[in-house]
């Protein structure tokens, strides 16, 4: 059964629609990411599913709990859940006092505080703190404070609003490393936000892609960053090829599409007669002569027209009849000793084309 | 290397050995006048200095005579009225805590509507009212066939002539000075910190108690002070209700209009003395409240 179950949540703030039509359900155990650009009203989804405020319409129910019906019920329900924030907050006290906040709100004894706050401090390395002003550590300590005074009330499900934006690398590393594990041995339930597509393919076992205001496509990883649902979901998760144009021929599962003057085998069955080709950079192979045996379906003789360094990769565009962006290390296309104006040949299996219809959401 | 050349070339060497910088920066100072900086402080000089007059004035007059300052300091009308115009004062500051804080509260957190834009207009009433006619509002009021006096003296609660009556006035008149202040302090509570302690498990009341409250104590101390301050300066709005008890500025007022000048700058003198010692204190302790409002 889900643990968290949102239908048609919409939140208006004045005149301003932030959130609408949003339909979303997270299944126990599972780390769910919340991909989108910033303003997709990720951080207001996640406040509402945390109970800190209501939405303006919609159905939300928590825990099994319908939520609308049982107002009353909301502390309860937002104490068996936690949330970190993206700016470090810490209050200006000691770390001690601040981790343990959680604690005496609850109402939990000095001595079961004492021990839970010293616990929570080592899982995240800082115990030789406890002591110190929460305010004198660094942003990637304090968010390790903050998250241990969010770990130590043992919350079933795990909010985090873009934890990491303003943390170094390695803070970063140390904090999703305590949420993966937390993860897989408490079987914590996690919702996470972040505009890092790299952060959330990492952690997330099932991806929602929000845009402008609603949850634009919800599946797994490969799905949503190799069959995304449609052009603005493309390119949010950074697909480099998105070409207008026309299916010709389907036959025997494969599609054809005129792309300029290209035709490019497809495996996607075509959602409509307009078309967008969405082909991932990384997913193109470059040649620098034909090769001898391709088992892709698609081989194009090319042109380099462009190289932008993306380090450690580089965007080599190569015209084949129409644009392509291939994506591949820098030192490999040094190896090849690619130039802009060579001849070269590109190619990729139809399995990797995907198509989105043009008149989509 | 060309700036270095310049300033060589147009600067003498210093003779004692005085680095060249500091000798230069002082001659272009006594040459160059700003005079929109040097009017401004002549305008408000003139300003400052009437008050410094005034003060000089009352206590050259009172420490000629020190003997009839003493005598008149420690009688105790004088005493007792102090302690009264306090007292009422701490009372009305007391109250406006109590009911001022959450109503504080509510204002800074609730998003802008034409209903809040009313209430804070009518929280500002007293600021704008001549204080003869805000005096005539607590009497017509609470006088003892007033709407609210009415039913009060009922149950025994008399405001005419009463110190209930001088409290009730004092409350009216520094009321918009307390609440606006709270208020202030209040919306410099960030939201988030508030949010922070609400998803680790406060209620709202909880999360007011430990997290807003105390970020806001500052503006609660110095909103208190600045009320205390014009309640016990007040005079028309209190006797309208109640002329006696004499509160200090009635007691004053009373003196020079029956005793004359001599008894009434020696009470006046009096009053400075021990407003200055208590507003000193009172700041002075504001600095150590501070401390918890520095925060990230």
């Amino acid at each position: 059964m889900a643990i968290i179950e949102a239908r048609d949540i919409r939140k208006v703030y004045g005149n301003l629609e932030v959130l609408h039509d949003v339909d979303l359900s997270v299944e126990e155990g599972e780390i769910l990411g919340l991909i989108g650009p910033s303003g997709s009203g990720k951080s207001t989804l996640l406040r509402i599913l945390d109970l800190i405020e209501p939405p303006s319409g919609g159905e939300l129910s928590v825990f099994g709990t319908d939520t609308v019906a049982e107002r009353s019920r909301w502390l309860d329900l937002r104490r068996r859940m936690g949330m970190l924030f993206q700016r470090p907050i810490v209050f200006n006290a000691s770390v001690y006092d601040n981790v343990a906040m959680g604690l005496r709100y609850r109402g939990v004894s000095g001595s079961d505080i004492d021990r839970k706050v010293k616990e929570a401090l080592d899982a995240v390395g800082l115990s030789r703190y406890i002591k110190s002003r929460a305010t004198d550590l660094s942003g990637g300590e304090q968010q390790r404070v903050a998250l241990s005074r969010v770990l130590v009330t043992d919350p079933e499900i795990l909010f985090l609003d873009e934890p990491t934006a303003n943390l170094d690398p390695g803070s970063t590393a140390t904090i999703e490393r305590i949420v993966a594990d937390l993860n897989r041995e408490a079987g914590m339930t996690v919702l996470i936000s972040t505009h890092d597509l790299a952060q959330g393919q990492r952690l997330a076992h099932r991806i929602a892609v929000m845009i402008e205001g609603t949850v634009a496509q919800a599946g797994s990883p490969h799905a949503v960053f190799h069959e995304p649902g449609s052009r603005k979901i493309a390119g949010f998760v950074g697909v480099q090829n998105i070409i207008p144009g026309r299916v010709v021929s389907r036959q025997g599962g494969l599609t054809t599409v005129a792309a300029k003057d290209r035709r490019i085998i497809s495996a996607t069955p075509s959602p409509a007669d307009e078309v967008f080709v969405v082909i991932r950079g990384e997913d193109i192979s470059l040649h620098r002569r034909e090769p001898g045996y391709e088992e892709a379906e698609n081989l194009f003789p090319a042109r380099v027209t462009a190289i932008e360094s993306m380090a450690p990769f580089v965007n080599v565009t190569v015209d084949c009849g129409c644009d392509l962006v291939v994506l591949m290390p820098a030192r490999r296309a040094e190896a090849l000793e690619i130039h802009v104006g060579m001849e070269v040949w590109v190619s990729l299996p139809a399995k990797v084309v995907h198509l989105v219809p043009q008149n989509g959401p | 290397m060309d700036m270095k050349t310049q300033t060589r070339s147009t600067d003498p060497l210093p003779a004692d050995g005085e680095p060249v910088a500091a000798t230069r920066w002082k001659r272009e100072r006594k040459r160059y006048t700003d005079w929109c900086t040097l009017g401004f402080c002549i305008l408000g000089g003139l300003l400052v200095g009437i008050t410094v007059l005034a003060l000089a004035n009352i206590t050259m007059a009172e420490l000629a005579d020190p003997a009839h300052l003493i005598k008149i300091a420690t009688s105790s009308t004088v005493i007792e009225s102090i302690l009264l115009t306090f007292g009422a004062g701490a009372s009305a500051v007391l109250l406006l805590i109590v009911f001022g804080t959450p109503l504080a509260y509510i204002l800074a957190r609730s998003r802008p509507s034409r209903f809040k834009g009313v209430v804070e207009s009518i929280i500002d009433i007293p600021l704008i009212l001549p204080h003869t006619v805000a005096g005539l509002l607590v009497y017509l009021l609470f006088m003892r066939r007033g709407w609210l006096g009415a039913p009060l003296s009922d149950i025994g609660l008399a405001f005419e002539d009463a110190l209930p009556g001088t409290i009730v006035a004092m409350l009216f008149v520094a009321s918009p000075f307390y609440i606006n202040s709270m208020r202030e302090g209040f919306e410099k509570v960030p939201v988030h910190l508030e949010n922070v302690a609400r998803t680790l498990g406060a209620g709202t009341f909880t999360m007011f108690r430990t997290v807003s409250l105390p970020l806001s104590l500052r503006h609660m101390y110095s909103g208190a002070i600045l009320a205390w301050g014009r309640a016990i300066g007040e005079f028309a709005g209190v006797i309208m209700i109640a002329y006696y008890p004499f509160i200090i500025s009635t007691l004053i007022y009373y003196s020079f209009t029956t005793d004359g000048i001599r008894a009434s700058r020696s009470i006046a003198f009096t009053v400075i003395l021990i407003s200055f010692g208590v507003f000193y204190l009172l700041r002075r302790m504001t600095r150590h409240l501070g401390r918890y409002d520095d925060r990230v």
